[in-house]
C-alpha cells in the first residue's frame, strides 16, 4: 500500500479499479455516481486505457459483456435507474460465465426517485433483477478505503471464479471524502484459456455464448454454475464483528448504516445496553452462518438499513426464526441518525417493540 | 489580510473551494457590513454552499444560489441574481465556482464585468492530497485548463492540502514543499494556506499566512 490520498468514494473505485488492470470503462452519466465516469474518463488516455461514454448504460453493459468475453479486466457503473437498464446484459454475462464488475452507487427509488442515497437496491443485487437462476457476488463497502480495496478483490474473484460482481454502495459513500491507502502491488493474473482472443490457427475457436436451445444441456449448465455458486458461499463469505462477544442484541447493518449503527451502539453500551453489530461485507454469499450463531445468544435482532426492510429478510432466513427481528429504517433520500437507531436499540432493549 | 472586492475560488475538483468560501465569508463579515456569496458551481448536485446556508444567515451574510441548489433538480442551473454583486459594488463578494475547467465555464459569462472592474483576486485552491494533484505539475496543468475556460488568470495561490478528519500538522508542514514549487512555476504568490481550526494553533511559525478553517462539512 502506498502514500495516503484523499478521495471521494467514487473515485476511490474508479482509481482502484485502474490499479487493478481494469483498462476498459464503458458507462453513461447519473447522479450520485458520476465521478466515476469522470475520473476514467481523465485517467484512462493517460494509462492507455479506454473509457467511452456509450449511448446508454444498455449499450454500456453489453460492451461490457463483450470485452469480459475477451478476457480483459472491464467494469461500468451507474446509479439505481440505471442498473435497471442494465439488468438484461447483466442476465447475459452470468448467463455467459464470463467475469465483469458492476457499481451501483445507489439512489432513492423506485423509478427515477431523487438523488439523495438510498439502499433500497438490495433485492435487485442479491436477489435478482436479472432474469434467468444466476448468482453474483456482492460487495457492500462502508467506507472510501473499502471503497477501492472491495474494487480490487471483486476484480480478483469475477476473475477467480468468471463470475459477475458487484459493488452495492450508495450517494453518501460515493460523495464523501476520506483518506485511502491505494494498492500498489501488481494485479494478480488469472489464466482464461476460454477468451475470444483469436485462435492464430492454432486452437479450435471459443465459443461466448448464453443461448442454449437444447434443454438437457441448458439444465446442465446450470447444475455446474450452482456448483460453482455452492464453493463462493463456502469459502468467500466476508463480514465484520464489531463488540458481538457479550452483546445481547444484535444489529445488522451494511455500507453506510452501520457507520450509524457503529455511533448509536457506542452510545447504547455507555447507557449499559449489550449490543453489537454484525456488518455483511458480502450481501451474496450472506453471512448466513455467523448470524445463526449469534441467534443462539442474543434475544434480539435489529436490521438497519435505507429500504422497507430487505436484508431482514435475509436476517431472518438465517436466523431460522430463532429470535424476533426489528427493522430501523429510513427511505427515499434519509438517513437514519445515531439518535434514531439508538431509541430502536432501547425499545428493543425494554422489550417494547413486539 | 488584504483583501479585494471580488473574491473567486477556483480548482481542482474536491479542493475544498466551497468549504474555504464559506468560511472566507465569515472572515470577511467581521470587517465589512456587507458580505454577499455566490455558488457558481453547476458540477457538484450534493454539496453546495447552500448546505451552510444557517450559519451564512445567522452571520448576516447574503446567498445567492442557483434555486435548484439543494432542491435535488440535478439542474445545472446559475442563479440569476448573480448579476446582482457585480452591479452593486457597494458590497465585499466571494464567488465559489465549481470544480476543474468544467465548472469554471460557468465563470466565462461574467468575466467581462469582473475584469472591467478590476478589483478582484481569483484564488487557486490546491490540495495536494488530491489523487490527480499530486505534486505541482499536475496542479498547474489544471490551473491553466481553468484560466482558459474561466477566461480569468489566477492572481494567489490558497494551499488547503489536508487529509480530511485525520489530517496531521505534519501533513500540513510537508505540503509547503509542492505548494512553493506551485507558487515558483506559476509565478503567483500563496495567499493562505488553510487548516482546520483545532490544528492552526499547533504551529509556531513555520508556516505563513494560516487561515483556520471553523466551518466543516460533515458527513456520517
Amino acid at each position: 500500500m502506498g502514500e495516503k490520498v484523499l478521495m471521494k468514494g467514487n473515485e476511490a473505485i474508479a482509481e482502484a479499479a485502474i490499479r487493478a488492470g481494469c483498462l476498459h470503462y464503458f458507462g453513461y452519466p447519473i447522479t450520485p455516481q458520476t465521478e466515476i465516469a469522470a475520473y476514467m474518463a481523465k485517467r484512462m488516455p493517460k494509462v492507455g486505457g479506454v473509457f467511452l461514454q456509450a449511448e446508454s448504460e444498455i449499450a454500456a453493459i453489453n460492451m461490457v459483456l463483450g470485452v469480459a468475453a475477451a478476457g480483459k479486466r472491464v467494469m461500468t457503473s451507474s446509479s439505481s435507474p440505471g442498473v435497471s437498464l442494465k439488468s438484461e446484459g447483466m442476465s447475459y454475462i452470468s448467463g455467459s460465465d464470463v467475469p465483469a464488475l458492476v457499481v451501483n452507487v445507489q439512489r432513492g427509488g423506485p423509478g427515477l426517485g431523487g438523488i439523495q442515497p438510498s439502499q433500497s437496491d438490495y433485492f435487485q443485487a442479491v436477489k435478482g433483477g436479472s432474469h434467468g437462476d444466476y448468482k453474483r457476488i456482492v460487495l457492500a463497502p462502508a467506507s472510501v478505503q473499502e471503497m477501492a480495496s472491495l474494487t480490487t478483490k471483486a476484480f480478483d474473484l469475477a476473475d477467480k471464479y468468471s463470475i459477475l460482481t458487484m459493488i452495492l454502495a450508495d450517494g453518501t459513500m460515493g460523495q464523501m471524502m476520506e483518506p485511502v491507502e491505494l494498492e500498489t502491488t501488481e494485479p494478480v493474473k488469472y489464466e482464461k484459456p476460454w477468451a475470444t482472443t483469436g485462435t492464430k490457427m492454432q486452437r479450435k475457436h471459443n465459443i461466448v455464448n448464453s443461448l442454449y436451445l437444447k434443454p438437457e444441456e441448458l439444465e446442465k449448465k446450470n447444475f455446474e454454475r450452482f456448483a460453482k455458486y455452492k464453493t463462493i458461499e463456502e469459502n468467500e463469505v466476508m463480514y465484520e464483528e464489531y463488540l458481538m462477544d457479550d452483546a445481547e442484541i444484535c444489529v445488522v447493518s451494511f455500507g453506510i448504516t452501520s457507520r450509524v449503527a457503529k455511533n448509536a451502539i457506542v452510545e447504547a453500551r455507555a447507557k449499559g445496553i449489550k449490543v453489537g453489530m454484525i456488518r455483511p461485507i458480502t450481501l451474496w454469499p450472506f453471512p448466513t452462518e455467523v448470524l445463526n450463531k449469534a441467534a443462539d445468544k442474543c434475544k434480539a435482532f435489529i436490521s438497519v438499513e435505507m429500504n422497507m426492510g430487505q436484508m431482514i429478510e435475509d436476517v431472518k432466513l438465517a436466523i431460522e426464526c430463532k429470535k424476533p427481528v426489528h427493522l430501523c429504517c429510513r427511505v427515499g433520500g434519509m438517513i437514519p441518525s445515531p439518535e434514531e437507531v439508538l431509541a430502536k436499540i432501547e425499545e428493543v432493549n425494554e422489550g417494547g417493540e413486539r | 489580510m488584504e483583501n479585494k472586492r471580488v473574491t473567486l475560488f477556483a480548482g481542482h475538483y474536491g479542493s475544498g473551494k466551497t468549504n474555504i468560501a464559506v468560511n472566507y465569508a465569515l472572515h470577511l463579515k467581521e470587517k465589512y457590513e456587507k458580505v454577499v456569496i455566490t455558488d457558481l458551481d453547476i458540477v457538484n448536485p450534493y454539496f453546495r454552499t447552500a448546505d451552510s446556508l444557517e450559519e451564512l444567515t445567522k452571520a448576516g451574510i447574503k446567498l445567492i444560489s442557483s434555486e435548484f441548489a439543494n432542491s435535488n433538480v440535478d439542474l445545472p442551473a446559475l442563479p440569476q441574481d448573480v448579476y446582482s454583486i457585480l452591479d452593486d459594488r457597494s458590497a465585499v463578494a466571494i464567488l465559489d465556482i465549481g470544480g476543474d475547467d468544467r465548472g469554471a465555464y460557468a465563470l466565462g459569462r461574467y468575466e467581462t464585468a469582473i475584469r472591467e472592474e478590476n478589483d478582484y483576486e481569483m484564488l487557486f485552491v490546491f490540495n495536494m492530497y488530491r489523487p490527480l494533484t499530486p505534486d505541482a505539475g499536475s496542479a498547474l496543468e489544471v490551473m491553466k485548463e481553468i484560466e482558459t475556460a474561466g477566461k480569468i488568470k489566477f492572481t494567489a495561490i490558497v494551499n488547503n492540502s489536508n487529509l480530511g478528519a485525520l489530517t496531521t500538522k505534519e501533513d500540513v508542514i510537508a505540503s509547503v514543499k509542492s505548494a512553493d514549487e506551485l507558487s515558483h512555476l506559476s509565478g503567483l504568490p500563496i495567499k493562505m494556506t488553510t487548516v482546520s481550526e483545532n490544528l492552526a494553533n499547533s504551529f509556531n511559525g513555520e508556516i505563513d499566512n494560516i487561515f483556520p478553517l471553523k466551518l466543516q462539512k460533515k458527513i456520517v
